[in-house]
């Protein structure tokens, strides 16, 4: 098994690493002597607090910390940033601190992580928080210098007026007196019914370059003198190199050096990507396999099946009254066993990451959703301390999970640690990308209800077979054992709470760890947890002889945030009305990342098997909507995930390794095959809910119910193409 | 030593006969905008025009492509004037991570030339390209726009 950088032994890295380091000049940092200096920008302009540089043109830069991978957080936090601001948002621009800074700078710029849809909701309080205080200062250094109380002064637009005497001035004129003051110890928020930005569908920052090419990915970054790197791991998981056959490769084009990475993979470092990967390709290699080499998906799906039984030991992740009794004396009861498979995250661009290092210094270039991960990564295979380090952060092509994770950054440091000065670009093909991915972790459900003699439900038993997450990857997050995240979307309580009320409800997970390394995958537990309890309700209601719609209904009573979501999109597709001659309709909520979602599908079924997906209606409530342009996108995006992992995905283990080498064998949806996503919004206020995640766990069983509403078959596992079900 | 007329330029570079046009254009002639994502033609990402022609540039030889006229995403627009395409793209805000957008639009492009009216029947059929982030909505949208103007 792989070993991972937990991000608690990341922050006591940075405690060690920031020791040496003088202490940064900034906003809530303590400043022993004197007044604040004046921190600067890499172009000179001054800083007003860690979040705001203003220019003396006006343009306005905001800092960063998140990682932009296409969901629009970048935007949207621009958006909180500049609505606390009051500066003009067509001079807004943004950059990314760097790692190395905020760790030199105390952490002044907070968590870089951009995963579990928390980019806007966990950073919103202190980046507004930012903006206002930036405000503060710059009507302060205006009001100073007109002699005139601040309270006097008002500042929309970059312009501050001295609201008695007229007078006017621009932020980037008052910028400099500005970041000589002290700022404020407390600012005071706006009321969201006062928000002027927060809540418009403005335009992305970064659209124009990716439509020219201009954007630069990690692929894309050139260094002068750099060589390029291709790698192969071994491909079953928890074996070894053993060897590798240097000389035959020796005279191929280009080549330049083969080296040994870890314990485990080999790189060729040439000229170009393409003579590496050639000479890659043409490199004798042996490998120690190991023990693994013996698993497949059927001793998986044969050691998970035995969790599902009673017997077998379990951790319990909610419960109440008594289900198993309840279940036995139950006039009737109905069972059901599902099953969810690995998922690889396929994203467009594959991993890679280029270092330089040297014997004081080890820099990286690379897309990654962790820019503190990425940081702890660079420090342990480098062995230099924090202050010799840092990573910069480039756009992502597509992360939905994956480049939260290190493993490639490691991977080019070590090998730039082999040619010390020079700087190496390794790029993982979409081979080695789909034979070592983190894949969204492999599960089977068995479901029991129980209905009392008037069809009422009294009983749900919710047993959870198979893989943990947090065991692999963040085992300190394990509470006495369980993984808490396993019961995402039927859990008690918290950002993803189940949204029925059964009399008699046990939740329980056996887990069972294959050698398969799992990972965060966009939506993460929620897509099989919704799947199983979604397309299961649709199976007691069928059971009771009830409407799906109503039966949930009936159990949500206590769950007015859930049905109110349920509620909007059973409207807007217009379940109480019949769908048209040959259309069904399939209906899902869940909620995750503290946000309630629902899903609506119509679909028309061929043969049994060819299925026309017409229709798809969404609902959200994140509490809070900030860019509802983005949050559309985001939503339509989320079923295309979804849905492609539905029909098209699932990665199989033979000989202890994956089985789909590229996207021939793991399909992704096209543009003929996805219909309009119709989103509706209905943001209630009050929290702060997260919005690339939550809505994937509603797209397939949206889609399950309608099928098997147009057929009479249920369908259990996934993908549908294992069952030659394929789009019309 | 290949000759490849890459954007109205004529490079001389060195790059073997079999080497696949993409990593040519990335490689040699420096030009990052056209993406790798599967090197099987599966994807688009690497989608240039030769010719005119729509073409995955992993599954074109050096060889195959000499003499003739390519353009990458860098040569769409002229001078400092987008193409309609990227217009409409930036207008409709159609790309998320954007990776696979290079591509897509050269598709688009390339289907437009040839059919500046397309019903959606045509888009489904012409424009196959991946993209994980799920644009296809904004995507559909942007070249309705297009061909509506």
């Amino acid at each position: 098994m792989n070993k991972h950088i937990s991000p608690r032994l990341n922050r006591r890295a940075f405690v060690i690493g920031t020791a040496a380091v003088g202490a940064g000049l900034a906003i809530g940092l303590d400043i022993p002597f004197g007044g604040p200096a004046v921190v600067r920008a890499a172009d000179g302009s001054p800083e007003i607090g860690a979040w705001v540089v203003v220019r003396p043109d006006d343009t306005v830069v905001i800092r960063i910390a998140r990682s932009e991978m296409g969901q629009g957080s970048l935007t949207g936090l621009a958006q909180l940033v500049a609505e606390e601001l009051e500066c003009d948002w067509t001079k807004v621009t943004t950059e990314y601190p760097t790692p190395g800074q905020s760790v030199a700078r105390k952490r002044v710029w907070g968590d870089f992580s951009t995963g579990g849809s928390r980019g806007i909701r966990s950073s919103q309080d202190y980046v507004r928080k930012g903006g206002a205080t930036a405000r503060v200062m710059l009507i302060q250094a205006a009001a100073d210098a007109w002699k005139v109380p601040a309270s006097e002064c008002t500042a929309a637009n970059s312009v501050i007026t001295h609201k008695p005497s007229g007078r006017t001035t621009t932020y980037g004129k008052v910028a400099e007196a500005a970041a000589k003051l002290t700022p404020p110890a407390d600012v005071k928020l706006k009321d969201p019914k006062d928000w002027k930005l927060i809540g418009k569908g403005v335009k992305r920052l970064d659209t124009v370059d990716k439509t020219t090419g201009a954007m630069i990915y990690g692929a894309d970054v050139k260094l002068p003198g750099m060589l390029n790197a291709a790698i192969k791991d071994c491909p079953v998981f928890g074996g070894k190199l053993k060897s590798f056959d240097e000389a035959k490769i020796a005279g191929m084009k280009g080549v330049k050096k083969v080296v040994k990475v870890g314990d485990t993979a080999v790189a060729v470092v040439a000229d170009t990507w393409w003579h590496a990967k050639t000479a890659l390709e043409a490199l004798p290699i042996t490998w120690d396999e190991g023990d693994n080499a013996k698993v497949s998906s059927a001793s998986i799906a044969k050691w998970l099946a035995e969790g599902l039984d009673d017997s077998q030991p379990a951790y319990v992740g909610n419960k109440n009254g008594d289900a198993k009794a309840a279940i036995a004396g139950a006039a009737r009861k109905v069972e059901a066993v599902y099953s969810y498979p690995y998922q690889n995250h396929a994203t467009m661009e594959p991993m890679n990451a280029t270092a330089l290092y040297t014997a004081d210094k080890c820099e990286v270039w690379c897309g990654t959703q962790n820019g503190e991960a990425a940081f702890a990564a660079v420090l342990e295979a480098s062995g230099l301390p924090a202050e010799k380090c840092d990573v910069h952060k480039v756009m992502l092509g597509g992360g939905f999970g994956r480049r939260g994770q290190t493993d490639y950054v490691r991977q080019a440091v070590i090998i730039a640690k082999q040619m010390p000065g020079t700087p190496i670009k390794l790029l993982w093909s979409r081979e080695e990308d789909m034979a070592h991915g983190r894949y969204h972790p492999i599960t089977q459900c068995k479901m029991t209800g129980a209905f009392d003699a008037n069809d009422n439900l009294i009983a749900l038993h919710y047993r959870l077979s198979g893989q943990s997450i947090l065991f692999s990857l963040r085992p300190e997050a394990l509470q006495n054992g369980m993984d808490p995240a396993a019961f995402q979307g039927v859990a008690q309580s918290g950002e993803a709470a189940v949204g029925y009320s059964v009399p008699n409800l046990l939740v329980e997970h056996a887990m069972r760890n294959p050698h398969v390394p799992p990972g965060f995958w966009r939506g993460v537990n929620v897509n099989h947890n919704a799947i199983y309890m979604e397309c299961f309700m649709d199976e007691l209601a069928q059971a009771a002889g009830q409407d799906p719609l109503e039966f949930r209904r009936k159990l949500m009573g206590n769950h007015p945030k859930h049905l109110a979501v349920l509620n909007a999109v059973a409207e807007k597709i217009g379940w109480s009305t019949p769908a048209p001659q040959g259309v069904y309709r399939g209906i899902a909520q869940v909620m995750g990342y503290g946000s309630y979602v629902a899903g609506a599908a119509e679909i028309s079924v061929t043969d049994g098997s060819k299925i026309k997906v017409h229709r798809i209606v969404a609902s959200t409530d994140p509490g809070y909507v900030v860019n509802p342009a983005q949050v559309e996108r985001q939503v339509a995006g989320s079923f295309v995930y979804g849905l492609s992992a539905l029909f098209y995905g699932g990665c199989t283990v033979k000989d202890g390794k994956i089985e789909q080498t590229n996207f021939d064998t793991y399909n992704s949806m096209r543009i003929n095959e996805m219909p309009k996503v119709e989103t509706v919004m209905v943001p209630s206020g009050g929290f702060w809910g997260g919005v690339g995640e939550p809505t994937i766990g509603v797209a397939a069983p949206a889609v399950l119910n309608a099928y098997f509403a147009a057929t009479g078959k249920r369908v259990r596992s996934v993908p549908l193409r294992d069952q030659n079900i394929t789009f019309a | 030593m290949a000759n490849l007329t890459i954007n109205g330029k004529t490079l001389t570079l060195d790059v073997e006969p079999d080497t696949p046009l993409l990593w040519a254009i990335r490689e040699n002639a420096g030009l990052t905008g056209t993406k790798y994502g599967c090197g099987i033609a599966q994807c688009g990402a690497c989608t240039v025009h030769i010719d005119g022609v729509a073409m995955r540039s992993c599954g074109v030889s050096v060889s195959e492509a000499e003499g003739k006229k390519i353009t990458t995403i860098e040569g769409l627009a002229s001078g400092n004037t987008l193409h309609k395409v990227q217009d409409a793209w930036i207008a409709h805000d159609v790309p998320q991570c954007g990776y696979c957008q290079s591509g897509m639009i050269m598709a688009v492009a390339a289907l437009l030339n040839e059919k500046p009216k397309p019903t959606d029947a045509d888009i489904d059929e012409a424009i196959t390209n991946i993209c994980r982030c799920g644009t296809f909505q904004q995507v559909r949208e942007a070249i309705h726009t297009i061909a509506s103007a």
